[in-house]
């Protein structure tokens, strides 16, 4: 076990110094200028634009940018929003709670659905059953989430009026933040009316990126559960006189997790993706929105040290998953 | 009055091509403490005969019988509740593949407990010491340890020891060993098949020992069934069946035994093949493959004559035609 986490550790400085020159290359590649954008309108003078430059270390040679970049990075400095001036690590920090709130309580859905649904498609294979949640998972699956969000709105907030469009809560209400979860913080201040405020903006967007999780979950889960409902073992476990619950739902489900688990963990880095485009429709003010306004602003500070933040939050979860997958399969924990 | 008796039993499957019967038609009679041997080539039905036995069939099966009791029980009549009841506690099973029959998700203590405390439950100390003198009583050591190994930690033998306490756990009045020994070594198959006579002597538990080694038969069976393609071929007394065997196909099998072949005579392996689900010949099932096929036997399926009458499924029984028995 030690090794193996050990050598997970290992891969993930590799890793890293990828995601740091896919950053600093790809917002270097995307025409504009960080300068005149920040000008808007206005006209800069020439001797200004060379001091703000020399200023922001763009006039050095591309190689000696990517090593201060680096060695920034290395000492957890992060530098400073160019547009809004301050520092990138604590409008993260701010930030970042709201778009944990959304991707949790997203994946809390995913898995929370989709497991039992996967199951019981398996149990009851080739049944109406079976077959309507396996068509539901291949729409909500190939669904364009960008539209699928704007439907939702269209549907439940624009036509039905269940939901509010956009925001985190109604603007009447001002929390505390102490954790920074709009629902958390909201019950701690014990204010019950903020809180139902705080869920009802949440559930929509929440809905709208659980979509693609959900449906890899219950396809995976059915899949992984019809092939170890054919082992031996199950076999073995019916003949000692066991329940069916206690047959599917142990000796089967604990073999089946096993798959499913890897791929909720992969499901983490791509539900970052969905929360960007998820927070941009619904404007819920997170990460993924502020990435967004970033690059609109070739805000470079900002768009090379948030999406390594992002990309270190997803290698931690990556990391956590493996050893999760470690603990439940005993086959990896004895080191095989 | 027996353990289990079955009468008629059949078994189809629905599969892509339509539905199969595996099982045809098969009587069985099992007493109390008894050794039955049942013999057949691979796909001969053998196994899926003792999985409905054991309710075990797969889900695209069905199980049909005239009669099917155990223990006082009419087993087609109770609720799945009731037949779980039974199966793992007074019937248990033990399989061919011990590497893949236990779960690898969980330690042998754990597998060996649940049963336990499903059928008779107790105190988890009570529990672990039970299991402890289980592993004792199957031959494996330093036992407390071995509770808390995964199954893949340990060899096929032991996993196969492993099943055994497991099936044993509840002190059942039949255990079905379904070619216990086939998937293992040869000088752990003899170890495990000792285990078992002597686990079954002991206990005075009935055993059926499923196999398609002749050999093994001749050596522990009072009783032989011979099966092939879902029919009982042949089912008398071990000693007279292994004597003067009556039926052309259990004739083949006694001469495929190295030891029967004398020197000068090749090992004979049964020409041809044992037909598949859906090609079954015409009239008996054996006629492709038999040395004496006359005319009638391409056309009318033998009945299984009583045991009195000579307990085989032929027109034309061996020792009869060869005048001796
Ligand atoms: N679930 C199933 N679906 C379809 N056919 C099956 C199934 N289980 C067993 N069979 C078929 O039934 C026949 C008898 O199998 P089996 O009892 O395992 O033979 P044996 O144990 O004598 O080797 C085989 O042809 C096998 O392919
Ligand atoms: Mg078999």
């Amino acid at each position: 076990m030690l090794r193996f986490l050990l050598t997970r550790l290992a891969l993930i400085i590799p890793t890293f110094l990828g995601v740091t020159l896919m950053t600093f290359a790809m917002i270097r590649l995307v025409p504009g200028d960080p300068i005149l954008l920040m000008y808007g309108e206005r006209t800069v003078d020439e001797s200004v634009y060379q001091k703000l430059k020399a200023e922001m270390g763009l006039d050095r040679p591309i190689l000696v940018q990517y090593a201060s970049y680096l060695n920034d990075m290395a000492h957890g400095n992060f530098g400073k929003s160019i547009t809004t001036r301050t520092p990138v690590l604590s409008e993260f920090v701010t930030l970042f709670p709201a778009t944990v709130e959304l991707s949790l309580t997203a994946m809390t859905l995913a898995i929370l659905i989709g497991l039992p649904a996967g199951i019981v498609a398996a149990v009851r294979r080739n049944t109406a059953f079976d077959h309507t949640v396996m068509g539901a998972s291949l729409t909500g699956y190939s669904m364009p989430i960008f539209w699928w969000g704007l439907l939702m709105i269209l549907t439940f907030s624009v036509w039905l009026g269940w939901t509010p469009v956009s925001g985190r809560m109604a603007v009447k209400y001002f929390i505390e933040p102490v954790t920074g979860f709009s629902l958390i913080d909201s019950y701690l201040a014990g204010d019950w009316s903020a809180f139902k405020s705080a869920l009802h903006h949440l559930i929509l967007p929440a809905c709208v990126l659980s979509t693609v999780p959900l449906a890899v979950i219950a396809r995976m889960t059915r899949s992984s559960m019809l092939e170890v409902l054919n082992e031996d073992y199950i076999r073995t476990a019916r003949a000692k006189g066991l329940p069916p619950w206690r047959v599917v739902g142990l000796h089967a489900l604990r073999n089946a997790l096993i798959p499913v688990i890897t791929v909720i963990g992969l499901q983490v880095g791509a539900l970052l993706g969905g929360a960007i485009l998820t927070e941009t429709i619904f404007s819920w003010p997170g990460v993924g929105n502020w990435l967004i306004e970033s690059i609109r602003r070739r805000d470079y500070p900002v768009v090379q040290g948030g999406i390594l933040l992002a990309a270190s939050i997803v290698m931690i979860v990556n990391l956590m998953v493996d050893v999760l997958y470690g603990l439940i399969n005993p086959r990896i924990r004895k080191g095989h | 009055m027996a353990l289990l008796e079955i009468r008629n039993l059949s078994v189809d499957f629905a599969t892509h091509g339509g539905k199969v019967r595996a099982v045809e038609g098969v009587d069985l009679t099992v007493d109390e403490g008894e050794v039955l041997g049942i013999v057949g080539e691979s796909g001969s039905g053998k196994s899926v005969a003792s999985l409905a036995v054991m309710g075990l069939v797969a889900a695209n099966g069905t199980v049909s019988a005239d009669r099917m009791s155990f223990a006082g029980h009419d087993l087609m009549k109770l609720s799945p509740r009731q037949r779980r009841m039974i199966t793992g506690r007074d019937a248990a099973m033990i399989f061919q593949e011990p590497m893949t029959s236990l779960n690898p998700c969980f330690t042998v203590g754990f597998q060996l407990m649940e049963g336990m405390a499903e059928h008779i439950g107790g105190s988890r100390a009570t529990l672990k010491n039970r299991a402890i003198e289980l592993l004792d009583q199957v031959g494996i050591s330093d036992a407390e340890t071995r509770l808390r190994a995964y199954p893949h930690q340990l060899s096929g033998g032991m996993n196969q020891r492993v099943m055994i306490a497991m099936a044993i756990a509840c002190n059942p009045r039949l255990l079905i060993a379904d070619e216990p020994t086939t998937a293992l070594d040869v000088t752990i198959q003899r170890q495990i098949l000792e285990l078992l006579l002597d686990l079954q002597r002991k206990r005075g538990m009935a055993l059926i020992l499923i196999t398609h080694n002749m050999g093994v038969v001749a050596e522990t069976a009072h009783r032989v069934v011979v099966m092939y393609a879902g029919q009982v071929m042949e089912e008398r007394p071990a000693a007279a069946l292994f004597k003067t065997p009556r039926h052309p196909y259990t004739a083949a099998l006694l001469e495929a035994l190295p030891e029967r072949s004398s020197g000068k005579k090749r090992l004979l392996a049964i020409p041809g093949m044992v037909p598949g689900l859906d090609d079954r010949p015409q009239g008996c099932l054996f006629n492709p493959r038999c040395p004496y096929v006359a005319p009638a036997c391409l056309s009318e399926r033998p009945p299984l004559l009583a045991e009195a009458s000579g307990g085989v499924r032929c027109i034309k029984p061996l020792a009869a035609a060869a005048g001796s028995a």
